[in-house]
């Protein structure tokens, strides 16, 4: 395929042409539920014969993330993707990542969990997401895609963000967007950069040492506890900036809203049939999708409790982001969260229900 | 003719490696990781590959060896550099890539992913330091910590019923087919040292013409760990460490072409 | 006939008193320091007997810490 043209496909498949598209240098991956599209894609596609992307399916998730810590400290644009299980394989090498200030993108098409857990839909990996995952003070930047072209458009977005920062980036998605088809127009091709190229931009990176610089070591190894601090500092001083630049969200019928509900992803367009459901029957609710989870929209979020009666976070979840909004909310207005598990999408219906019963009517 | 004369008229026939820092090294002394850090200084030199070699460091006691060797350096997770260097050399396939590893690295936490860059002809070399111990740790015991053997965690000995056996991992890559070139060296003394050298050079050199992936086992000496002097180290790797692990050329695909 | 003649230059700093270049030495030229230390404490390396050095480079080879340069000229 190329040009600009409007096609059809599901959302796994989307990123899988956006990462050729968006000059993506590596991908190395390894098959599970309900994201194998991508690799599948990749590998039909065979796009090392066109742009020269390498792609991998490794012998598991573990290999596939530290692959990509490996092609990141060379300054190329390389990512991965998994679904939770394997995404909590990969935590080590995400830590390893963000501790070493490397950039990369980081796929993970959400199923419901604990442990094995199901292979149908979920949005429970939030806290992991969003709070960490892995060990130590980091923060991932994560994208949550709620349309197939949102897959697409936010594969490079998310390659943009993660350089700009030399920080890891997750494209958070579910099960639902991974798998359902849409029409979408894939974006532009963009050439990979050439060797040249990534050593002038990534004056970091283990390209090989150079003439005329010292030796490029990557490591997130400090045994000194005073300069730990220091590199610690520095990478909490660098997310501040995100927090400040980064935040992403969109605003739907919030503007005479009396009742906001806040979901992400998937359960954003849940939300929104939900909205007009409620409309109807004279409910004034709006929906906010952050589509930053982190940096989190929490000022929006404080916005709207100083004006709405109530915030509902529907969530596919047993109720993650449903902290972040009350941390914000401050208990200046009731908070309330609902969701299904198992993998059981909710019905527009069931949260229009609970709209009113926890929020109007109390 | 003196001393001074010598030094001043003389030819300087052997020096610390250019590419070898100035900094103190933090190994133990008569640490067997200084030789090899020497050797493979020598063979990038050699090779004339010093602006286009990516070194992938171990968790071990290696860890540091990015402070000592002047390339550039990734420092992987523990076990996780064959995944680093895999994807680097495909990434980068005109660069020289090298893991350096020790047992615990490479032939316990990081089996798989060792066994897989193997399996897969990756055009990487392994080092890989074998002195079935944990080191960096505290002398812990190792997949290649041999029968009887005593350690901080096997301290009446490894036995066969509680602990399994020490594990031959230079063989298993020799019966991989994506393996080039696997063979076992040694450091303990100069003609060792000359052959380990050649090894290490005929590994990059496999790695660098696209015929597959490497391993150079060194059997090494743990003084610290074995508790006892240098000297003794040595006398009893050779007395112990090579009748199970019997250094030579395991596979050569290069010798079997000519 | 012409004789090789040898001479080594150990850092002493940098020595960490192994022992193994003592070993390595077939002419037994080299021996450990008994009354002094380096800075880290360690008894160093040094070429115990003057006139004896063939510059074989053995003692080097084995150095772990790369102490040891070898200097070597062609004795008419």
């Amino acid at each position: 395929m190329s040009g600009n043209e409007t096609t059809l496909m599901k959302g796994n498949e989307a990123i899988a042409h956006a990462a050729i598209r968006c000059g993506c240098d590596g991908y190395f991956g390894y098959p599970i539920t309900p994201q194998s599209e991508i690799l599948e894609t990749l590998a039909a596609e065979k796009p090392w014969e066109t742009t020269g992307m390498v792609v991998l399916q490794a012998e598991s998730e573990l290999a596939a993330i530290n692959m990509v810590y490996g092609g990141a400290c060379t300054g190329k644009r390389v990512m991965t993707s998994s679904s939770s299980p394997g995404i909590s394989l990969m935590q080590e090498g995400i830590s390893y990542m963000a501790g070493a200030e490397l950039p990369g993108l980081i796929v993970n098409v959400m199923r419901g969990g604990p442990g094995l857990g199901t292979i149908q839909p979920s949005q429970s990996d939030y806290f992991q997401s969003c709070k960490g995952g892995g060990h130590g003070d980091y923060r991932l930047i994560v994208l949550a895609p709620a349309s197939v072209q949102e897959m697409a458009d936010f594969t490079d977005l998310a390659f943009e963000l993660s350089f700009r920062y030399r920080n890891p980036a997750m494209i958070l998605a579910d099960g639902i967007i991974g798998q359902m088809m849409e029409k979408l127009i894939l974006p532009p091709f963009k050439p990979r950069r050439s060797e040249e190229q990534i050593i002038a931009e990534c004056p970091w990176a283990t390209t090989g040492r150079t003439a005329g610089r010292g030796p490029n070591i990557i490591t997130s190894l400090e045994l000194r506890p005073e300069e730990m601090e220091v590199i610690n500092r520095r990478i909490q001083t660098k997310y501040k900036v995100i927090e400040e630049k980064e935040v992403r969200f969109e605003s739907y019928l919030l503007d005479d809203a009396e009742y906001a509900i806040v979901a992400f992803g998937s359960a954003a367009r849940i939300a929104k049939k939900s909205i007009l459901a409620a409309r109807e029957k004279g409910i004034r609710a709006g929906l906010l999708r952050p589509v930053t989870l982190w940096p989190f929209p929490s000022e929006e979020v404080r916005a709207l409790s100083r004006r709405v009666k109530g915030i509902l976070s529907l969530e596919i979840n047993a109720g993650q982001m449903v902290e972040d909004i009350a941390l914000a909310a401050q208990g200046r207005i009731p908070v309330r969260h609902f969701g299904r598990l198992g993998g059981i999408i909710p019905t527009p219906d069931e949260v229009v229900e609970v709209l009113e019963s926890e929020l109007v009517k109390s | 003719m003196d001393r001074e004369y010598i030094i001043r008229h003389g030819r300087r026939v052997y020096g610390k490696p250019a590419l070898m820092n100035d900094v103190p090294m933090h190994y133990c002394p008569g640490c067997s990781h200084g030789v090899v850090h020497k050797l493979i200084c020598e063979a990038v030199e050699e090779m004339g590959m010093t602006e286009k070699t990516i070194a992938i460091s171990p968790v071990g006691c290696a860890v540091f060896a990015y402070k000592y060797i002047d390339l550039d350096w990734q420092e992987a997770a523990h076990g996780r550099a064959p995944a680093l260097a895999c994807a680097v050399k495909r990434l980068w396939p005109d660069r020289l890539v090298f893991t350096y590893q020790g047992d615990g690295d490479l032939a316990c936490i990081g089996t798989a992913e060792t066994i897989h860059a193997l399996s897969r002809a990756d055009n990487i070399a392994i080092i890989f330091i074998n002195n079935a111990i944990y080191g960096m740790t505290g002398g812990q015991m190792a997949p290649t910590t041999l029968y009887g053997m005593k350690t901080a965690t096997c301290p009446s000995g490894r036995q066969t019923d509680l602990h399994g056996h020490p594990l031959r991992i230079t063989e298993l890559a020799a019966a991989l087919e994506g393996t080039c070139y696997v063979t076992r060296q040694s450091v303990d003394t100069p003609a060792a040292i000359n052959k380990a050298k050649k090894a290490i050079l005929k590994a990059f050199g496999y790695s660098m013409q696209g015929r597959g992936a490497s391993l150079v086992e060194i059997v090494s000496a743990c003084s610290s760990g074995w508790k006892m002097s240098p000297e003794k180290a040595n006398l009893w790797m050779r007395e112990h460490m090579f009748s199970y692990f019997p250094p030579g050329d395991l596979k050569d695909t290069g010798r079997e072409v000519q | 006939m012409a004789k090789i003649r040898g001479a080594v230059v150990i850092d002493r700093e940098r020595c960490k008193g192994c022992n193994l270049c003592v070993v390595a030495c077939p002419l037994d030229v080299l021996a450990l320091s008994t009354k002094e230390v380096n800075r880290k404490g360690y008894n160093f390396a040094y070429e115990a007997r003057d006139g004896v050095c063939t510059g074989c480079t053995s003692c080097a080879l084995v150095c772990p810490d790369g102490c040891i340069s070898v200097y070597r000229i062609k004795e008419e």
